[in-house]
């Protein structure tokens, strides 16, 4: 399970990956107390909180929801930071982070659409309706999933990265522009019939607490998601230069025959 | 005054050249017209286009039509480039990024503005609707001002990547969103006579938003 590589590889010492024991003991440490948190959260959401009288057993789904959707947007803005430093600085270390975090922003941003319709189903009458936030959201998923196809459609590793951090920022800017631009439409057009609680006003409490629960166990298991994909990137990267100087000492040797 | 003037020459130049190979070459102006009027037979089958609801209808379809047809000319800034070879010719010529963007941009929007110069009268003709509006023509010039600025970094972007043509529509079209929805607000309220002051200012706007933010981006990308 060490992590060590040789040392003139200078993607080692600015990785940041964890490096000996220590490292170790973090990243397990921070696996084990991740799970625990799910499964306290899976007892509090299913077992601990009352039914929501108006909406019935479907609100549970609301628990899920909401830190989908919150760790998405943190995503979001983690690809936009490190797309702006990788194109400032030319940092490969800020650009896996952009490429994780839209990996795992995309993931998230779909299960925040599926759940969104498994619960207006039922609610609102509808899978659908092309409310401002939900046209948004579809937006931001259809700007971050060609995020990832430029990526891998592009002919070296760095230009890719290059071109996915333009698009990481273009995206990133336009998603207010989006937004605005969605509500003054429909602000002029007919509002579509939206069920009773598109906007929870006060919450109870038992509620409350679920929902921070929620909120911090999604972070967490966000931040364990990134953990790993930056691990597995780097160690991507190491075995691509491995192989390139495989490939060169060997057509070096033939050359020299 | 004669800094201005002699940072604005190569970008005219640039453009010139554009507009030059697009006359004697005719590839796009000649596709580009006749692939949106398609548009708008295939929106007939599609929805009904009777006079009395041509008046609802009609912003979307002009202006779905002119984003499709748009993006089939405006990608060709920098893709045409490569396919004649001369792209790194292009990138080599001792200018600033920027007026190599701003260069593209220009060649790109004349173009534009003189297809849709026609291809509004025609579809206004047989749409049935009431043009020769300044609101029209302000937001018509809006517009494509901001797809033009977009489709070019855009271009750029994806010049070097596998199947761009497919890829630019993919990551074109939600990012001008925005656009669309504010040209399509803004003809139907300069159509109806309801005054379309708030959606030009809101085009205004992701124009000045964007003609920042590209150009800057633009400098990072072709740097090889």
């Amino acid at each position: 399970m060490e992590r060590t590589g040789p040392s003139r590889a200078p993607w080692r010492a600015s990785s940041g990956t964890a490096t000996g024991a220590r490292g170790w003991m973090w990243r397990e440490g921070l696996l084990v107390l991740t799970g625990l948190m799910v499964l306290a959260d899976l007892y509090l959401v299913f077992m601990w909180v009352p039914t929501d009288a108006t909406l019935g057993i479907v609100q549970r789904i609301f628990y899920f929801h909401v830190p989908l959707a919150w760790v998405a947007f943190l995503a979001f803005f983690l690809v936009f930071l490190g797309s702006v430093i990788h194109l400032v600085r030319g940092s490969r270390r800020w650009d896996r982070l952009a490429q994780s975090a839209a990996e795992v922003g995309v993931l998230f941003t779909t299960l925040v659409l599926v759940t969104g319709a498994i619960w207006a189903r039922p609610v609102w009458g509808v899978w659908w309706t092309w409310d401002p936030r939900l046209t948004t959201t579809l937006i931001l998923w259809f700007i971050y999933a060609g995020y990832l196809m430029v990526r891998a459609y592009s002919p070296s590793p760095a230009q890719g990265a290059r071109y996915a951090a333009a698009l990481g920022i273009v995206g990133f800017v336009d998603v207010p522009i989006v937004y605005f631009s969605v509500q003054w439409w429909r602000a002029i057009h007919p509002a579509p019939v939206v069920g009773p609680a598109s906007e929870p006003g006060s919450l109870a409490p038992a509620m409350l607490i679920t929902l921070v629960f929620s909120l911090v166990t999604f972070t967490l298991f966000f931040v364990v998601l990134l953990k790993e994909r930056l691990a597995l990137k780097a160690t991507e990267e190491a075995l691509g230069e491995a192989r390139e100087l495989a490939r060169r000492s060997t057509t070096d040797t033939r050359s020299s025959r | 005054m004669g800094r201005l003037k002699a940072a604005a020459r190569p970008v005219l130049l640039l453009a010139w050249k554009d507009l030059l190979l697009e006359l004697r070459s005719k590839e796009t102006v000649t596709t580009v017209p006749v692939f949106a009027l398609l548009v708008l037979v295939i929106f007939n089958f599609a929805l009904d286009l009777s006079a009395a609801r041509a008046a609802d209808l009609a912003p979307g379809v002009l202006w779905v039509a002119f984003a499709f047809a748009g993006v089939l000319a405006l990608n060709r800034a920098f893709f045409a480039e490569k396919e004649r070879g001369s792209l790194e010719g292009l990138l080599m010529l001792p200018v600033s990024r920027d007026t190599i963007y701003f260069g593209k941009l220009l060649g790109g929007l004349a173009f534009m503005l003189a297809v849709e110069a026609v291809l509004v009268p025609v579809f206004a003709v047989m749409l049935n609707i009431r043009i020769l509006s300044w609101e029209l023509a302000l937001t018509v010039a809006l517009a494509t001002v901001g797809f033009a600025t977009l489709a070019t970094l855009f271009s750029a972007l994806l010049v070097h990547t596998r199947s761009r043509e497919a890829l630019l529509p993919l990551l074109f079209f939600p990012v001008v969103a925005p656009v669309v929805i504010g040209a399509v607000q803004a003809t139907t309220s300069a159509v109806q006579g309801a005054g379309a002051g708030r959606w030009l200012a809101f085009l205004a706007l992701y124009d000045a938003i964007f003609l920042i933010i590209c150009p800057w981006l633009f400098g990072h990308l072709l740097e090889e």
